[in-house]
């Protein structure tokens, strides 16, 4: 059977599911709507969240990323798993502890006042909204790409499948589907890995792989190093060096960190749970889910590397596998005959280099570039689907929530009935698919740049007023608002100013102290803290029972 | 509320966190940044040391350094449950006396 009907096959079925799951798990209450009735298995939950947070950019072009910038792909490696650990020991457990529905009701009721939840709700939205056109944009992509339908179709399938089981489901949908939604991810993403692994070293765990000596048809040798030695010959960089100065490095990992502890749609699901132990729990579980997929990852990338420089260089145009004329079609890969002899030179050196390859290409084609069999390379589809919408769910929740529940039950109209509230959320999520599929389909130039920023912005406002929050009970709230606007601005005006304002000096030189704009969500954290901290001395202590709710969330149980 | 019970409780807690978030640190920002270019030149199988923690090893430790904390949180909830309890148990005897 061809690779199309295969595709076909796995995506229709995984929709049948996610469906068969929405009809079953409808919502009844708000309680049900917002945090799944709160209770979510640990192990459930473990599973949702690693599907809520490995997004299309995890699934398509997290090993794509890495496998050119070596060494220094790492920096996604560890800040996207190390957030978790933060994320368990700092937060989750009393955020569960405090048992409301949302990070803004905490924000709001930590710091006694609305105007802190409001900043919150801006800073939720905004983080959420550029987050989850990407994801759109990811869905439709994979489908024109797969199952050649035109992005807009794509889209809109997508939008009709998560409208169905948020709208229908919100939580307690969304958490179900997304556990079925990991268990195809990861098998989509595991099985390629294990065929290529297996090929290309003899070992079928890619982790340990990517470190093993090749087979004699791949002309033995360990792996790295010839992959090392052939890079250089090349004229690029040995793939196991690091290139980007060491501070920027240090930077962007902790801005992704800080990041990923501080994402809404990530500590929500930590609300599902039944208990504090539970949270506990689930935030394990959830990082070994994702570990498997994030320590594959950089196997894959060294493997694909490999396949790539192998085949591609010094081979006759016409000789080229069929994978190549496919994606070139696509234009993912392009090859360029500067010197008009008809073979494909790749180099380091632009003057020479004559093959330009997009890196996505990476996951998206390396079953066909390894030649596995056809129902392999058909699983990616399906697979890089779950990763997107699952992520996709989440954030439309967030906003949903932050609208109806935040925004309307807490601040504007405190005296509607729960009905009329769930109402609302439903409406809420239903305009927020509209817009966000708008943005799919046209998608404007910002939404890629923008969404590897939405961390540093979380993590300049978000993470330090939780864990002052926690952390430090006389933290008032002129402290926290006042940080969380300094951290918010000073990260997005370094953004925009080296993205959309002055974009040619953007490089290391005109960088304050070395760090890239990926890398200043951390020095918005420190911002954000020194703020809070300096202007906390100049007002009163927070009132008793804020002091005594911050001693309530910190015992067990 | 603020007894010395939950006081302990808490100065049990931050201690394990300082503890594990030390850990967290030193695997990440100093062995897999700051010091993995001195690291790259021990090597086993076909990982340079620096790379391999970068790459693979930090989130390895992750994953420990979380289900210690797991373990570590449920001991110290059951200690504190119990002290809890005894204290309870011991006060109606004291009001007597």
């Amino acid at each position: 059977m061809s690779v199309q009907i295969w595709t076909y096959i796995f995506v229709v079925l995984s929709f049948g599911l996610y469906i068969g799951i929405a009809i079953w798990s409808r919502a009844k209450s708000t309680n049900d709507f917002y945090v799944a009735g709160g209770g979510v298995h640990p192990l459930a939950n473990g599973m949702a969240t690693a599907a809520d947070w490995m997004s299309a950019a995890s699934f398509i072009s997290m090993a794509g990323l890495i496998s050119f910038l070596g060494r220094d792909g790492a920096f996604y490696l560890m800040g996207w798993t190390g957030g978790y650990v933060l994320l368990a020991l700092l937060l989750a457990p009393y955020l569960r502890k405090f048992g409301k529905f949302t990070v803004p009701d905490f924000i709001g009721d930590r710091y006694y006042s609305n105007s802190a939840r409001l900043v919150a709700i801006f800073c939720a939205i905004s983080v959420s909204f550029v987050y989850v056109c990407g994801q759109m944009q990811g869905a439709g992509i994979v489908f024109s790409r797969f199952l050649e339908v035109d992005i807009t179709t794509g889209v809109i399938i997508g939008m009709t499948i998560v409208f169905f089981y948020a709208v229908m489901g919100g939580m307690k949908g969304i958490t179900y589907t997304q556990v079925a939604q990991y268990c195809v991810l990861i098998f989509a993403y595991l099985v390629p890995a294990i065929f290529i692994s297996l090929m290309m070293t003899g070992n079928p765990i890619p982790q340990l792989g990517f470190g093993s000596e090749l087979t004699p048809e791949y002309g033995g040798g360990y792996l790295l190093d010839r992959l090392d030695n052939l890079s250089m010959d090349l004229g690029f960089a040995a793939y196991t060096e690091g290139l980007r100065p060491t501070q920027d490095v240090f930077f962007i990992t902790a801005a992704l960190m800080f990041g990923t502890a501080g994402l809404p749609h990530v500590i929500i699901r930590f609300f599902t749970v039944p208990s504090v132990r539970d949270a506990r729990k689930s935030a394990a579980y959830a990082l070994v889910f994702i570990a498997i997929l994030y320590t594959t990852a950089p196997a894959v990338a060294a493997f694909a590397k490999m396949n790539l420089l192998n085949t591609v260089n010094n081979a006759t145009y016409e000789e080229l596998p069929g994978w190549f004329s496919t994606w070139e079609t696509t234009q993912l890969i392009s090859f360029d005959d500067i010197n008009a002899d008809g073979v494909v030179q790749y180099s380091g050196d632009a003057a020479v280099n004559e093959l330009t390859v997009n890196r996505d290409i990476m996951v998206l084609a390396n079953p066909e570039i390894a030649g596995l069999p056809n129902w392999v390379v058909a699983l990616v589809a399906a697979g890089a689907l779950a990763a997107a919408l699952s992520t996709a769910a989440g954030l439309l929740l967030v906003i949903s929530t932050a609208i109806s529940h935040d925004l309307l039950k807490r601040s504007l109209m405190p005296g509607i009935t729960e009905k009329q509230e769930l109402l609302y959320a439903r409406l809420s999520i239903f305009v927020a698919i509209l817009i966000a599929g708008y943005f799919g389909i046209n998608p404007p130039g910002f939404v890629a740049e923008v969404v590897a920023f939405a961390f540093g912005l979380a993590a300049a406002s978000f993470f330090p007023a939780i864990v002052l929050g926690i952390f430090y009970r006389g933290m008032n709230r002129q402290g926290a608002i006042s940080g969380m606007l300094a951290g918010f601005f000073f990260t997005a005006a370094y953004i925009v100013y080296f993205k959309f304002i002055s974009p040619e000096s953007s490089t290391a030189e005109h960088w304050w102290f070395g760090i890239s704009p990926e890398g200043i969500g951390t020095l918005g954290t420190f911002i954000n803290t020194a703020v809070a901290l300096t202007v906390n001395r100049f007002y009163p202590a927070p009132p008793k029972a804020v002091q005594d709710m911050v001693d309530e969330i910190r015992l067990p149980g | 509320m603020r007894d010395e019970h939950a006081r302990a409780y808490w100065k049990a807690n931050v201690r394990i966190l300082t503890i594990l978030m030390s850990i967290w640190f030193f695997i990440s920002f100093v062995c897999g940044i700051l010091l993995a270019d001195f690291l790259d030149n021990f090597r086993f199988a076909g990982f340079k040391l620096g790379f391999w923690i970068a790459q693979q090893g930090s989130i390895y430790v992750f994953v420990l350094i979380i289900l210690v904390y797991l373990v570590w949180m449920d001991r110290l909830d059951a200690r504190y449950a119990r002290d809890k309890k005894d204290a309870a148990e011991k006060r109606p005897t004291e009001d007597q006396a």
